[in-house]
């Protein structure tokens, strides 16, 4: 299944994208495309990220389905 | 009512719409712009938001306002884009019979809306742009 992947703010300035579709197996949960995504970007490691699902905030066993749109960013600095 | 909003917001429209019959008080928050930052003249702000779940986010957080606090009506209107020293970021208006629930429930959306809605704060200053980022959620 793919799902689609969003980076804001410094996350997507430090990438140098703003989004990409990723390929995961079946009942694949958050914390396993934490670790992929991980993988492809090293500048990932070691940064506190946020992760939404589908424009909600989820734990990280949330298991995902084709299609799903995740997005990654930094702490909030609105307001 | 929940915006996102690209321009300066017209506060005094947007009380008009609370001035309601069960409505005896109305808190109002305003962030701007400050023209300092630790030692350094800001020449701008930028906001960058995810506007599809900032809009979700803050719609939960006037639910949850209205839920626990004994309010009659919530507004936030954040800013987008690139705002100069002294423009609104920020206004929320909070409509209560009362002034005690009225400035709680005021706090609370300020506090929370700072907590979750994923909107980033970029300060420009003479010696380069610098990403602001929260406690996180």
């Amino acid at each position: 299944m793919r799902v689609r992947i969003l980076y804001f703010a410094r996350l997507r300035e430090t990438l140098g994208i703003d989004e990409e579709m990723i390929e995961l197996l079946e009942g694949a949960r958050v914390e396993t495309l934490m670790r992929i995504l991980k993988n492809h970007h090293q500048a990932l490691r070691g940064l506190k990220l946020l992760v939404a699902v589908n424009a909600e905030y989820v734990p990280l066993n949330r298991e995902l389905k084709e299609g799903d749109v995740v997005a990654l960013f930094p702490p909030v600095s609105g307001g | 009512m929940i915006r996102l909003i690209r321009e300066e917001p017209s506060i005094d429209e947007a009380l008009q719409r609370l001035r309601r019959r069960r409505v005896g008080a109305i808190s109002v928050f305003i962030g701007i712009v400050r023209g300092e930052t630790g030692g350094r003249i800001v020449e701008a702000l930028e906001i960058e938001a995810y506007e599809e779940m900032a809009v979700k986010e803050m719609e939960r957080i006037r639910g949850e306002a209205l839920e626990r606090f004994n309010v009659e009506e919530v507004v936030i209107l954040h800013r987008i884009g690139r705002l100069k020293v002294g423009e609104t970021i920020l206004v929320i208006l909070v409509a209560a019979a009362h002034r005690d629930e009225a400035f709680k429930a005021c706090r609370y959306v300020l506090e929370e809306l700072k907590r979750r809605v994923p909107l980033w704060k970029r300060e420009i200053t003479s010696e380069g742009a610098t990403w602001m980022e929260g406690e996180g959620a």
